[in-house]
């Protein structure tokens, strides 16, 4: 979350006249995130142990986890969307992870950085469905076989629904990582006004900090989660690309 | 009216979604919890479903809760 006593300009993100804005501490916690996903790479493959020690199981499951979510969704075909859909994972998951550091930025709490990150989705498979389908792709506003006097209802439901994909993937991973930090930082807020209150509040202070470490485990859990829904949605999309339907 | 009741209320109303939601979420689980005790070895196939199902639902739960924070504070 931003230091406190400053707010952030949510629209003034998108202003495109600042090319070389400066080096904000979003970019910084992106870095870092960049950093951390090549070292996991790059240092736990570097022995390449039979036996793999900690790093190195590290590196294969997260590895093999996306490798299996691939081939399962999209098909043998997707096997060369791989790389990417590997990269957003554990950019978003590392991101996601970062945030729940103390005193730490999450950049993934931004709509700004989030909409980037749909809107590359959106328009690779927009363009993966074009390439291999050409205009047969139209098709996909018009499921077979059904009645041609709905058309003028369908198609435009349809294109609604395929041009809102944008704004609920980049809205569900933002409004996940905006609320989960929020809610921490409410029952935080509570274990301080109850403190003030001298022994009793001390002593009742006890029950919302209990729930906040509880709800720092349920924030790993949603750090996870929402990385892998991102991910599997970016796979769904590629399945409807690839195939049509 | 008040500007600001205004705004309380619009908020309040906002998260009516979350009747659906809850909805939604305990019928997802109800779901998974039969069909793993129906067939155990189907469980490590239908987690995974189930728990896609809660995120995505959530999502709802979460696009409610800002939009009642976009009538509060924009």
């Amino acid at each position: 979350m931003a230091v406190e006593g400053k707010t952030i300009d949510a629209l003034s993100q998108f202003e495109l006249t600042h090319v070389a804005a400066g080096f904000t501490n979003s970019n910084l916690y992106m870095l870092i995130g960049g950093v951390a996903i090549s070292a996991l790479m790059v240092l736990g493959m570097q022995k390449r142990a039979r036996v793999p020690g900690r790093l190195q199981s590290l590196a294969e499951v997260s590895y093999e986890f996306i490798y299996n979510m691939v081939d399962e969704q999209v098909g043998r075909e997707g096997r060369k969307f791989f790389p990417f859909v590997f990269t957003l994972f554990m950019f978003v998951l590392f991101g996601n992870l970062l945030g729940m550091l103390p005193y730490a930025f999450t950049f993934t709490s931004h709509i700004a950085v989030t909409f980037t990150l749909a809107l590359v989705v959106f328009i690779l498979v927009t363009a993966v469905a074009l390439a291999i389908h050409g205009t047969k792709f139209f098709s996909y506003f018009f499921p077979e076989g059904a009645p041609i006097a709905l058309a003028p209802i369908i198609i435009p439901v349809e294109i609604i629904s395929y041009l809102s994909r944008v704004v609920s993937l980049s809205v569900r991973l933002f409004a996940n990582m905006v609320a989960g930090h929020v809610m921490l930082k409410v029952f935080a807020t509570f274990v301080v006004l109850l403190g003030s209150l001298g022994v009793i509040g001390i002593i009742g202070a006890a029950a919302p900090l209990a729930l906040n470490v509880a709800l720092v485990g349920f924030e790993f859990l949603v750090a996870f989660l929402q990385a892998y829904v991102f991910a599997i949605l970016t796979c769904i999309y590629l399945h409807d690309a690839v195939h049509l339907h | 009216m008040e500007v600001e009741a205004a705004k309380a209320l619009g908020a309040g109303i906002a998260v009516i979604a979350l009747f659906g939601v809850g909805l939604g979420i305990g019928n997802i689980f109800s779901s998974l919890i039969s069909s793993v005790a129906r067939n155990p070895a189907a469980r490590d196939a239908v987690f995974p479903i189930g728990i896609l199902g809660f995120a995505l639902t959530e999502a709802v739960a979460l696009f409610a809760l800002l939009i009642a924070f976009l009538i509060l504070f924009a």
